[in-house]
C-alpha cells in the first residue's frame, strides 16, 4: 500500500483585481490551501478498492485493443454508459497514452465478462477512480509493443523509435510507419510488465485533461441511431409488459385474461413466477404477462386483465405512520456507530444545546428509459440486450435462475437511458428471460412509467437528528446523530437488516470530518416494508441534507457567518482519520483503501473556501433572494456548492445560479465533468421541491411524471457554473457521477433560510413556503 | 388498414387504429429513435412532427394520422445536419441521451414557427420535455446557437 505524504502549503491570494472587475468590492484574502505533496514517482502504482471487488482489473493491450491494417484502433469499453461519460473518458486514456489520433479510434462496447475484463459493476462513481490505472497500463503497453514491433523491422534498437500520433518515427533517419502497418506484428508480441511501461508527462497530453473530446455516441444520439435498452430487434421477437403485485412481498391469486386476449394485437397471456421480497435480492416480483405484436397492444390488454392479489404481509405499509416510528427511534438511544470523546456528558454540560431533526422521503429514480430488456433463450443458451449497469452480475443471475452454464449466457451492453442505481437490479432482465424460456421465442419486456415508479427499489426514506451542544463561547463541542433509514441489505437479507450496513453510515453520517471534541454517531431501528436500492449518492443524500442543514442552524444560533461556521466545523487542514473511533467492522470509506484516499479536512476546506469565493459569498442580493453553502465529501471526492435562491411573494422557488467546485483528484474530461455538476444541480432541485414516493395501503401513490414531479427547463437553474481543483496524476482520480449531488440540496434549503428566515426540515419544499 | 406517409415513406398497416403512433414507429417499421418516457404526453421523449406540427406519439392514435405525413428524429435531415442537431453536437448537450430525439425535434419545430426565439419562448416551448439527466442549460444553450446560426 502507498503511503501518501502531504504538506501544508499556505499562499496569499490577492483577488482585489478581480473582484474590482467585477464590482464586488475589494480586499486581500488571506487562502489556507492544504495541497497534497508530489510523490517521488508520479506514475507509481497505488493501492484501489478495485482489487476487492469481483474480478478486480484487467490491463491487457490485446484484450483491450484491436488495431486494423488500416490504423483503425478499437478500443473496448467495458463500463455501462448511463450519461457520465466513461464510456468515452476511459477509453480516452488509453488513446491518450497510444498516442492515437482520437478520429481514428473506435469504441466497442463488451459483453458482461468480468472474468475477461475485470469489474463492470458501473455504480459508486468508480469507473474513472478503478480504471484509470489499467487503462493508462493498457495504453503504454500498446504503444511499446508497435514501437518494438517498428525497432525489429528497422533492425534498430527501441530507444531509437518513437511513437506519435498513430505512427512510429525512427529518430535517427526520419522514416515512419504507421500502426496499422505495425499492428499484426506487436499484436504478436508478449504484453511487457509493467515496470517497463513509461506514461506521458502531462504537458504531452492531447485529450487527457482538455475537454475537446465530444462524447462517442455524439453524432448517433442526435440522429435517434444510438442504442439503447428497448432498440434491438430480432426476428420473431414479442413485445410483453407484466402486471405486478402492488404491494412488495404480494403475490398472484388468480387471473382471468379472457378480455385481455381480445384485444387487437395481443397473443398470450402468461403467468410469471415471481418472489417475494425482502431478502430476494433482484429476483423478479411475478404477476402475469401480457404478450403482443407490439408493446402499445400488450399495455392495452394488461389494462384489460382481471387479477386477484394477495397484498402479503406488507399491505399496511404508511409513509406518514413509518416516519413516526422513525423519528421515535431518533429519540431514543440507537446502535452506536462512532463514539469519539464524551458526547452525553458533553451535551448535558453545554451551555446550549441545538437539536434538529430532519426527513427525507422515498425517492424513484424515474431514469427517462424505464426499465426494459431483450431477451432469447434457446437450447440452453441465453442471450440479452439490456440496458444494465451491473452486466457481470446480470449474466451470473441469469444462470443462476436458468439453471445453465454462465459460458451459454450472454449480456450485450446497450447504452443506458439513465440509470442512477435503479439498473443496477437487474430483475427486469431476469423477467424477460423467464417469459423466452417459456414461451420459445424472443421476448422484450418493457415497463412502464407507473411500472417504473409503483415497483421500483427505491431510495430509502430517512429520518436525522442531529444535537450540537455549545459551549459558553458558542463553540460547538458535542454533535450527536441518530439516523433511522431502511438499508438496502434489506433487499439481499430480509427482515434482519434492520440497521443501517457500514457502507450506509459511512456516506456523510459517521465518517464527517468535523473538529469537534465529542461526536457520537447512532443508527435507529428501521424494518423495511418495500424494495430498498441504490439512488444516486445513496445514503449521502439525506445524512448530507442533515449535516450541512444543521452547519447553517448553528451559525444562525450563534449569530456567525454559516461558510464561517461551515469553515470552523471542518478545522485545520489534516487528514482526519476516525479508524479507532468506530464500533467493531463499521468504518468504511468507499470501498478504497484509507491510505490511498484519506479523509482529507484541507481538501474540503479548499472547496468550501473557492466556492464562496466564485459565488461572490456576502455580495448583495436582490429581494427576495439569498445565498446559501454546502461542502460534502462523498465517493472520496469533495464538492462544495452555493446556491442562489429566488423567493417570490407567493412562495415559489427559482434558482437563479450555482456555483460549484468539485475536486476529485486527477481528472480525465472537465467537459463531462461540467455536465455531471450541471445535472446534479437539476435533479438536486427536483428532489427538494418535489421529490417524494408516499406509501398507504402498501403501496406507492405516485404514478408518473404528474405527481412524482421533476424540474422542466422552464424551472432549472440557468446558470452552473463548475470549477475543478486541478491536481496531478499522483493525486489519485476519485469519482464524479454522485458527489455533485449531496450538497446541493442543503445549500439550497440554507439559501432559503437567508432569503426568508424560514428553515426547511422536511423535504420535500412543497408548499412550505406559500402563504 | 390505415396508411400514413414516415419520413417520406408510405406505409399500409393492419394494426389496431387505437394503437399510439408511437409503437407503431418503434415495433412495426422498426423506427427506434423515437423514445417511449411515459405513455400520457408528459415528458416528450417521444415527440415526433405530424404535418410539421409537434406532437406527442405516446397519446396519438394511428386512425388520428391516417393520410396524413410524419417526420421523426431519422427523417428529421438525412445527413443529421439540420440547424438544431449541429447545434447540439457543437454545444455537447447530451449525457444518456434518451430525451434528445424529442427534444430536438421540439426545438426544431420551435425554431420553424418561431426563428429568432428570446430565452423566456425557448424556456416555454421546451418546458413540455423532461431531461432526468438535467442537460437543461446546454439545451437553452444549443437553441440560441441553431437560431443564430453561430
Amino acid at each position: 500500500m502507498i503511503q501518501f505524504p502531504r504538506k501544508h502549503v499556505i499562499e496569499n491570494v490577492s483577488r482585489r483585481s478581480l473582484l474590482k472587475g467585477l464590482g464586488l468590492g475589494g480586499g486581500l484574502v488571506l487562502m489556507a490551501r492544504w495541497a497534497p505533496a508530489y510523490a517521488a514517482d508520479p506514475n507509481a502504482p497505488y493501492a484501489t478498492g478495485a482489487s476487492a471487488m469481483p474480478h478486480g482489473t484487467v490491463n491487457d493491450p490485446h484484450v483491450f485493443v484491436a488495431i486494423d491494417p488500416n490504423g483503425l484502433v478499437t478500443i473496448i469499453a467495458t463500463r455501462s454508459e448511463m450519461g457520465t461519460g466513461s464510456r468515452t473518458s476511459l477509453p480516452m486514456v488509453v488513446a491518450e497514452e497510444l498516442d492515437a489520433d482520437w478520429s481514428r479510434v473506435k469504441v466497442q462496447q463488451a459483453p458482461g465478462d468480468e472474468v475477461k475484463y475485470g469489474n463492470q459493476d458501473t455504480d459508486g462513481s468508480r469507473s474513472l477512480r478503478h480504471f484509470i490505472q489499467p487503462m493508462r497500463e493498457v495504453g503504454a503497453a500498446t504503444r511499446l509493443m508497435l514501437e518494438t514491433a517498428a525497432a525489429k523491422k528497422w533492425g534498430v534498437d527501441v530507444s531509437q523509435v518513437q511513437a506519435s500520433n498513430h505512427e512510429v518515427l525512427d529518430k535517427s533517419s526520419g522514416r515512419k510507419v504507421g500502426y496499422g502497418a505495425l499492428a499484426s506484428d506487436a499484436a504478436a508480441l508478449p504484453t511487457p510488465p509493467r515496470d517497463k511501461l513509461t506514461f506521458k508527462d502531462a504537458s504531452q497530453y492531447r485529450y487527457i485533461g482538455k475537454g475537446n473530446v465530444g462524447i462517442v455516441d455524439l453524432f448517433d444520439i442526435t440522429v435517434g441511431k444510438a442504442g439503447y435498452g428497448a432498440d434491438h430487434r430480432l426476428a420473431g421477437q414479442r413485445y410483453a409488459v407484466i402486471a405486478r403485485p402492488a404491494v412488495a412481498g404480494g403475490k398472484l391469486v388468480s387471473f382471468d385474461g379472457t378480455a385481455a386476449m381480445k384485444v387487437p394485437g395481443v397473443e398470450k397471456v402468461v403467468e410469471v413466477p415471481g418472489w417475494q421480497p425482502p431478502g430476494t435480492k433482484f429476483l423478479p416480483l411475478g404477476g402475469v404477462a401480457v404478450v403482443a405484436r407490439n408493446t402499445g397492444a400488450a399495455i392495452k390488454g394488461r389494462a384489460a386483465l382481471k387479477i386477484v392479489w394477495d397484498d402479503g404481509p406488507n399491505k399496511d405499509y404508511d409513509s406518514d405512520k413509518y416516519r413516526a416510528e422513525l423519528e421515535a427511534a431518533t429519540r431514543a438511544p440507537g446502535r452506536m456507530v462512532r463514539d469519539l470523546g464524551d458526547t452525553d456528558g458533553a451535551l448535558k454540560s453545554a451551555a446550549e444545546v441545538v437539536t434538529a431533526e430532519y426527513y427525507v422521503p422515498h425517492l424513484a429514480h424515474v431514469s427517462m428509459e424505464p426499465p426494459c430488456a431483450l431477451a432469447s433463450v434457446a437450447a440452453g443458451k441465453c442471450e440479452v440486450w439490456a440496458p444494465v449497469q451491473s452486466p457481470g452480475g446480470t449474466r451470473d443471475d441469469l444462470a443462476k435462475l436458468l439453471e445453465i452454464p454462465v459460458e451459454n449466457v450472454t449480456v450485450n451492453v446497450t447504452l443506458l437511458g439513465g440509470g442512477f442505481g435503479r439498473k443496477s437490479k437487474c430483475d427486469y432482465v431476469l423477467e424477460a428471460a423467464l417469459l423466452s424460456k417459456a414461451l420459445g421465442m424472443p421476448i422484450q419486456v418493457q415497463w412502464t412509467r407507473d411500472d417504473d415508479i409503483r415497483n421500483d427499489f427505491f431510495h430509502a426514506v430517512a429520518v436525522e437528528r442531529i444535537e450540537a451542544g455549545l459551549d459558553a463561547n458558542k463553540k460547538v463541542v458535542a454533535w450527536r446523530h441518530r439516523s433511522a433509514a431502511p438499508s438496502i441489505m434489506s433487499t439481499f437479507l430480509g427482515a434482519s437488516a434492520d440497521h443501517q450496513a457500514a457502507f450506509e453510515v459511512c456516506m456523510g453520517m459517521a465518517d464527517v470530518p468535523f473538529d469537534i471534541a465529542n461526536i457520537r454517531c447512532e443508527t435507529g431501528l428501521a424494518v423495511a416494508h418495500t424494495r430498498i436500492g441504490w439512488f444516486r449518492s445513496v445514503y449521502n443524500v439525506p445524512h448530507g441534507f442533515a449535516v450541512q442543514s444543521m452547519v447553517a442552524e448553528l451559525a444562525h444560533a450563534t449569530g456567525r457567518d454559516p461558510k464561517d461556521m461551515l469553515l470552523e466545523l471542518i478545522g485545520p487542514p489534516r487528514i482526519v482519520d476516525p479508524r479507532l473511533q468506530f464500533a467493531k467492522d463499521m468504518f468504511w470509506d468507499y470501498g478504497e483503501p484509507f491510505d490511498s484516499y484519506p479523509i482529507d479536512a484541507g481538501r474540503l476546506r479548499h472547496v468550501a473556501e473557492m466556492a464562496a469565493d466564485k459565488a461572490g459569498w456576502g455580495r448583495t442580493l436582490p429581494k427576495g433572494h439569498g445565498l446559501g453553502i454546502a461542502a460534502h465529501r462523498s465517493f472520496v471526492t469533495y464538492v462544495a456548492t452555493v446556491v442562489e435562491v429566488a423567493v417570490d411573494d407567493k412562495g415559489e422557488v427559482s434558482v437563479p445560479r450555482v456555483d460549484t467546485v468539485i475536486d476529485c483528484g486527477f481528472h480525465v474530461n472537465p467537459e463531462r465533468i461540467t455536465s455531471q455538476i450541471e445535472g446534479v444541480a437539476v435533479m438536486g432541485l427536483s428532489m427538494a421541491k418535489y421529490g417524494a414516493v408516499t406509501f398507504k395501503n402498501g403501496r406507492a401513490q405516485q404514478s408518473n411524471y404528474n405527481d412524482f414531479r421533476v424540474v422542466r427547463i422552464n424551472d432549472a437553474p440557468p446558470v452552473t457554473n463548475t470549477y475543478i481543483v486541478p491536481h496531478p496524476f499522483e493525486v489519485h482520480a476519485s469519482g464524479v457521477g454522485e458527489p455533485g449531488l449531496p450538497p446541493f440540496m442543503p445549500a439550497l434549503c440554507n439559501a432559503i433560510f437567508a432569503a426568508t428566515g424560514k428553515r426547511i426540515r422536511s423535504l420535500p419544499i412543497g408548499d412550505q413556503l406559500k402563504a | 388498414m390505415i396508411t400514413l406517409h414516415v419520413n417520406g415513406q408510405e406505409h399500409t398497416t393492419d394494426a389496431d387504429p387505437s394503437l399510439p403512433l408511437l409503437w407503431f414507429l418503434r415495433d412495426e417499421l422498426n423506427l427506434t429513435g423515437t423514445k417511449f418516457g411515459c405513455g400520457e404526453a408528459l415528458c416528450g421523449s417521444c415527440k415526433v412532427h405530424v404535418d410539421g406540427e409537434i406532437s406527442f406519439s405516446c397519446v396519438v392514435p394511428l386512425e388520428a394520422v391516417a393520410g396524413r405525413h410524419v417526420t421523426t428524429i431519422e427523417g428529421l435531415d438525412p445527413n443529421g445536419n439540420h440547424p438544431v442537431q449541429k447545434a447540439w453536437r457543437a454545444v455537447n448537450v447530451p449525457q444518456c441521451g434518451y430525451c434528445q430525439a424529442g427534444q430536438i425535434m421540439q426545438a426544431a419545430a420551435l425554431l420553424k414557427k418561431n426563428p429568432k426565439p428570446t430565452d423566456e419562448e425557448i424556456r416555454a416551448a421546451m418546458s413540455g420535455n423532461i431531461c432526468r439527466c438535467g442537460c437543461y442549460q446546454r439545451i437553452e444553450n444549443a437553441i440560441r446557437v441553431a437560431a443564430t446560426g453561430v
